[in-house]
């Protein structure tokens, strides 16, 4: 089972990973788009941390949902409603059980992850976060090791892919040959999640 | 018409500035005197270029006068943080609506509308129609 411990390591873990790989995220951001994505998450997840530290809420359903709604307030960039959404929609679909299954969780993060395609309109193949995350959530169900996998995969597959949501789009052709940043970002997430639980 | 209350109108830019301006520029076209309550949203907290939740949940706060908010914005993050807060439900007054249209003509039609005591609905209908506006 994952309590509320589990989901604080991983939005640490998130902080961590981020705050190592900003520079990266940017670089990555920089010839498609606005060169801010690293800055922008960790100046986020850096917030998230100090207000889980803060305000301490003891249950997995609270504390997706506060780190959701801090990144949406503090992120600045399209990242932080996409990222918030996802987090926030998983909090709420957890609601508030003191410990949760993996299956709740997988299933969870799949109500979140619809979410954010319902929000950003984005679906699989279009260069997005999306494409490391579906197959992500498709692999939960096995372990966070085969997630992690799946997510750095898809991310790596986005480099052939010419973005059609987002700023990347209006560079049509020239966004091909890049990896998507924000697809990088997702899969630092779900490697986060390996980390937390041990895996 | 709605009992004499107002439309407010929200005004969200990545940049300060431009949200600033735009306001200042529907104003001004829907003519000298005009109560239409208009609030930018433009910009970071700390005065960078992005977009803020807070400030956008301010802005629609302060112009909110019961008669409902219209939203219009510029792209990007600015369009996905007012979906998000729409979405929960929660953060920005009742009658709060994002508004599907050019920025600046969208703007200024929504505010001229509004203007007139027209209701949610009819300036809504303004600012969308802007896009069929052409030029050339």
């Amino acid at each position: 089972m994952l309590d509320a411990d589990f989901f604080r390591r991983w939005m640490a873990a998130t902080a961590v990973s981020v705050d190592r790989e900003a520079e990266r995220l940017t670089a990555l951001d920089s010839p498609i788009g606005d060169a801010d994505h690293g800055s922008n998450l960790r100046r986020g997840f850096t917030a998230v941390t100090a207000t889980l530290e803060k305000e301490a809420p003891d249950t997995p359903g609270g504390v997706l949902t506060l780190a959701g709604r801090q990144l949406i307030s503090t992120v600045g960039g399209a990242s932080g409603p996409l990222y918030g959404t996802l987090l926030r929609r998983t909090g709420k679909a957890l609601g508030d059980a003191a410990e949760v299954s993996g299956e709740e969780f997988a299933s969870a993060l799949r109500t979140g992850v619809q979410a954010v395609m319902t929000l950003g309109g984005a679906v699989p193949g279009d260069k997005t976060m999306i494409d490391a995350l579906v197959p992500a959530v498709d692999a939960l169900d096995d372990s966070f090791a085969a997630a992690r996998a799946a997510a750095e995969q898809g991310a790596l597959a986005t480099t052939p892919l010419q973005a059609r949501k987002g700023r990347a789009s209006y560079l049509g052709e020239r966004s091909i040959g890049h990896q998507d940043p924000g697809a990088t970002s997702s899969a630092l997430l779900i490697a986060a999640l390996a980390e937390a639980g041990g895996e | 018409m709605s009992d004499g209350k107002l439309v407010g109108i929200v005004l969200v830019s990545h940049s300060a500035q431009v949200a600033a301006s735009v306001a200042e520029l529907a104003q001004a076209l829907a003519g000298g005197g005009t109560a239409v309550p208009v609030a930018p949203a433009g910009g970071t907290e700390g005065g960078e270029l992005g977009t803020s939740a807070e400030l956008i949940a301010a802005a629609a706060t302060s112009v909110d006068r019961g008669a409902g908010v219209a939203v219009l914005t510029d792209l990007g993050s600015a369009v996905l943080t007012v979906k998000a807060l729409l979405a929960e439900g929660d953060e920005l007054p009742d009658g709060t609506r994002l508004v599907d249209a050019p920025f600046v003509e969208g703007a200024v039609a929504a505010v001229v509308t509004a203007a007139t005591g027209a209701d949610l609905a009819a300036v809504e209908a303004a600012a969308v129609e802007a896009y069929t506006y052409r030029k050339v």
